[in-house]
């Protein structure tokens, strides 16, 4: 399994590697994983969907990263905001209520 | 006595005086060359690094590469031929080609919701992925991994994302007559692609007129 983490300047970095089933690399892959999210980063491993069409997964500890992911991908998080009143539609909803910020 | 004391102190004053000057004079050099650095360092500005012209380049071809081993191959084609993705809304009751919605996601620009069976145009999503460290002095993912981010967020957690951007009418930021020219061409590289074949349903832009 890799760590990789995109960065500003570089593309990717790959920040740890190691077996997950080897107790010291998985310690050490862990202490990597944790490293970033308490950095304020997002972790996300690429996989498939049930119908095979690639996606993604967000992750937010180790244990959710599955054991034969060869991948965690971790990017800073997302900044946007939005107004109360513009939470929980789905794009396709009017347009009325989710007004312009 | 009086008169004797007070020439004592004032040679052992003068004594210390002496016996500390070169210690006294590395502090003060210390000190001076310390606050010059700092002066110099504020002058120059925030974490200056050498410039390298390739640099962005070469980052820009790993995330290209990254992107490409990440999303389907026919995903990668477009982007490579089209510069945008195409990603299909899941929050309707349809899922995939067929859906009731879907994204375009370009580089460092909003995200944009349309309606694939008539071409229009729903919200602009600004969202963005900045790296506060600024390693190399900016803190903007280089393009393919700042489309890499978005496809990843909104694959993984739609609503999350979308919730938590700015939404705005379409033409905040990018010009409607613009996405439509890239809906038209989208529709137009998947009949080429297809051969000649209808493409199925839902896998164009059917609303929009082919150019």
């Amino acid at each position: 399994m890799k760590l990789l983490r995109l960065k500003p300047g570089h593309g990717e970095i790959l920040l740890a590697e190691g077996d997950i089933e080897v107790p010291e690399q998985e310690r050490e892959l862990i202490e990597a994983f944790r490293r970033e999210l308490d950095a304020g980063l997002w972790a996300a491993v690429p996989t498939a969907s049930r119908d095979g069409r690639r996606e993604a997964e967000l992750v937010k500890s180790f244990d959710d990263v599955p054991r034969d992911a060869e991948r965690v991908i971790f990017f800073p998080r997302a900044a946007g905001g939005a107004a109360p009143a513009a939470r929980g539609a789905s794009p396709g909803a009017s347009s009325a209520k989710r007004t312009a910020l | 006595m009086a008169l004797a004391l007070g020439t004592a102190a004032v040679v052992l004053v003068a004594l210390l005086c002496e016996l500390g000057r070169p210690r006294a004079t590395e502090l003060a050099k210390a000190a001076l060359g310390s606050w010059r650095a700092r002066r110099h360092a504020s002058l120059r500005g925030p974490a200056l690094v050498a410039y390298d012209p390739g640099r962005e380049l070469r980052a820009e071809h790993r995330a290209r590469e990254l992107l490409r081993s990440c999303i389907e191959p026919e995903d990668w084609a477009m982007y490579r031929d089209l510069g945008f993705l195409r990603v299909w809304g899941r929050l309707g009751d349809r899922d995939g080609p067929g859906a009731a919605y879907a994204y375009l996601i370009y580089p460092h620009r909003p995200i944009v919701a349309f309606v694939p069976h008539t071409g229009a145009l729903l919200n602009e999503y600004c969202v963005a992925f900045p790296d506060h460290s600024k390693p190399y002095g900016s803190s903007r993912l280089p393009d393919s991994d700042d489309v890499l981010a978005k496809w990843m967020a909104l694959t993984a957690d739609e609503r999350g994302l979308i919730n938590g951007a700015n939404m705005h009418l379409p033409g905040r930021q990018i010009d409607p007559d613009l996405i439509r020219r890239d809906l038209q061409r989208l529709a137009r590289w998947e009949r080429e692609r297809a051969g000649g074949r209808p493409v199925a349903a839902g896998r164009q832009a059917e609303g929009v007129p082919a150019a």
